[in-house]
């Protein structure tokens, strides 16, 4: 078994007066890729904000490396080592690409800018357009950028929000491997409703359902039960 | 398609428009006169500029309605008077060398005193109100009559006049034309500014993160950038542009007034609706439109001089309605 990164212990989210997870337990392990799915206004971008501190738990524990981070602030949570790429992405669109980049680098030592290199050579349209407005870039380079940004900083882990949404089948294939290559490094959490990129990267998954975690298992199993993808996620079995 | 359109090319219409429309008073008026009008509207418009340049940036990065902002503006007249007063055989002497140097101070010391109150507001008033706007009005406007009474209470409630350093009086005669020396001045002053101001924005990693913290504050501190030290910085630095806001245009009008930043305030607004939200550049443009504007129109039709400015803020509003240079939120 290995170590546990992140783990989420009976964790309670308000918005307002609005409920939104309703106890979500789950792990993520050192290696591979951890993936939450399920149907929309399931919990799961809220999963990982709260995980952020973008909205506070109002119970539970969040534990990141054994250490409690649920009454941390956001930046003092990043700065542990978390990346995060929100569903929007967050871009920056007044600032260049360069910019972009240098906002996120929390270091600008010798070790963040080989990073920074290896990085633009994974990713070769930023370098292309560095000195280009972020506004201007196409959604598979805005995604790119999104995920250079978190991948500059030396992390841990990496907190990834439905990435394919709006992009075309050739562009999931790019992120795919992508994600790949990033999880040699970093654990990574992915929300995500295409199953074809959930299946493609996940290693084990959690479906969630009204703010709580329904079940859990690995990946290779969900991809070959049937019965659970159309009770939780809404895949046809006609597509057989 | 239409709108598309419209957004697309309604800042460069817009501006091409009000270009034009600048020339139009000279058929109302000897070039003379036009050109005295249009150094004192640009002039004016760069002291609207300093004040509604923290706004924006305040309102952008916040998104913060800061009612007390006018009173800053108030504060750095008062502390410069206070300055100028104590120091009065600089203010007075025919030296250009003592003029400048007490006119420094007056400026270094009402950025720093209004920086200060500006930090006290954030840190006690505003911070318990993010995210609420109707709360930040009425506490803002609580913090903006609080510090008013305060002024009447350092600085006693009557009116003052402000003294002028004697390098700054007077006027040269440029092709005949009569051009009072302050009018340039302060628009050297709102020019450095603005220089300054973009170069910290554009060339430094806080001004880059500020920039950010414009169009997203969420995903900065994600980022792990403490975006509430950010919020007071910008604050203070906002309070602290006002100052200067203040100390100039206390000088062009040579008089001070505990209510006299609530009368700018209202420009200062309709200067951050037409430029944009968090935008200095968009300031700057629209201040100088406001600026520009109001003394053709004062001077034309003194009637309408408010009411133009108010025209041309529904008219952006309608064209696009987040301001000619609004940063991408």
């Amino acid at each position: 078994m290995s170590e546990t990164i992140l783990a989420a212990e009976a964790v309670h989210t308000h918005i307002g007066e609005h409920h939104i997870l309703q106890g979500i337990t789950f792990q993520a392990q050192a290696d591979g890729v951890t993936v939450l799915i399920g149907r929309n206004g399931a919990g799961k971008s809220s999963t990982l904000k709260t995980i952020m501190g973008l909205l506070p738990a109002s119970q539970g524990k969040i534990l990141f490396k054994g250490e409690e981070i649920q009454n941390k602030k956001p930046y003092d949570i990043a700065r542990l080592g978390i990346g995060f790429i929100p569903e929007h992405m967050g871009i920056f669109t007044d600032l260049t690409v360069e910019e972009n980049m240098q906002v996120a680098m929390l270091r600008e030592d010798a070790e963040s800018k080989q990073r920074l290199e290896q990085i633009l050579e994974m990713f070769t349209a930023l370098k292309k357009f560095w000195k280009t407005k972020a506004g201007n870039l196409s959604g598979g380079q805005k995604q790119m950028l999104a995920i250079a940004r978190a991948i500059v900083n030396d992390i841990t882990l990496l907190l990834i929000d439905e990435p394919t949404k709006g992009l075309a089948p050739i562009v999931i294939d790019a992120l795919i491997d992508a994600i790949n290559q990033i999880k040699q490094n970093s654990v990574v959490v992915l929300v995500e409703q295409n199953f074809y990129m959930a299946s493609s990267v996940g290693d084990t998954f959690h479906i969630l359902d009204d703010g709580k975690v329904v079940h859990s298992g690995m990946m290779a199993d969900l991809v070959a039960d049937k019965e659970l993808q159309s009770k939780y996620l809404g895949i046809s079995r006609i597509a057989d | 398609m239409a709108e598309t359109i419209l957004q697309r090319w309604g800042q460069k219409f817009f501006i091409l428009g009000a270009m034009t429309l600048f020339l139009l008073p000279l058929m109302g008026m000897d070039f003379k006169t036009y050109l005295t009008l249009t150094i004192a509207g640009v002039a004016v418009g760069m002291m609207l500029f300093l004040i509604a340049s923290g706004l924006s940036l305040i309102f952008g990065l916040m998104d913060v309605i800061n009612f007390a902002h006018g009173v800053c503006f108030a504060w750095g007249a008062y502390v410069a008077f206070t300055v100028f007063k104590y120091f009065e055989s600089l203010v007075v002497a025919p030296s250009v060398f003592k003029n400048l140097l007490v006119f420094f101070m007056a400026i270094v010391a009402a950025m720093i005193v209004v920086a200060g109150v500006g930090i006290v507001v954030e840190r006690v008033l505003v911070r318990r109100v993010y995210g609420s706007h109707l709360f930040q009005i009425l506490i803002t406007f609580g913090g903006m009559v609080v510090l008013t009474e305060l002024i009447k209470i350092i600085w006693g409630p009557n009116d003052e006049v402000m003294p002028v350093p004697a390098t700054f009086k007077g006027n040269w005669d440029i092709f005949d034309v009569i051009v009072l020396k302050y009018p340039i001045i302060a628009i050297v002053i709102g020019l450095i500014v603005y220089g300054i101001i973009q170069f910290v924005l554009k060339n430094t990693k806080v001004g880059k993160i500020v920039r950010a913290g414009v169009e997203d504050p969420d995903m900065v501190q994600a980022m792990g950038h403490n975006v509430f030290l950010l919020f007071t910085a910008v604050f203070a630095a906002g309070a602290g542009l006002a100052a200067v806001g203040g100390v100039a245009m206390s000088m062009f009008t040579q008089q001070v007034y505990s209510e006299m930043g609530g009368a700018y305030l209202i420009f200062a607004f309709i200067v951050v609706i037409i430029g944009g939200l968090g935008s200095i550049t968009g300031s700057l443009v629209g201040a100088l439109i406001v600026g520009l504007s109001y003394n053709y129109v004062a001077y034309l039709f003194p009637p309408l001089a408010m009411g133009v400015n108010i025209l041309i803020m529904v008219i952006i509003l309608l064209i696009k309605p987040t301001g000619l240079f609004a940063a991408g939120k």
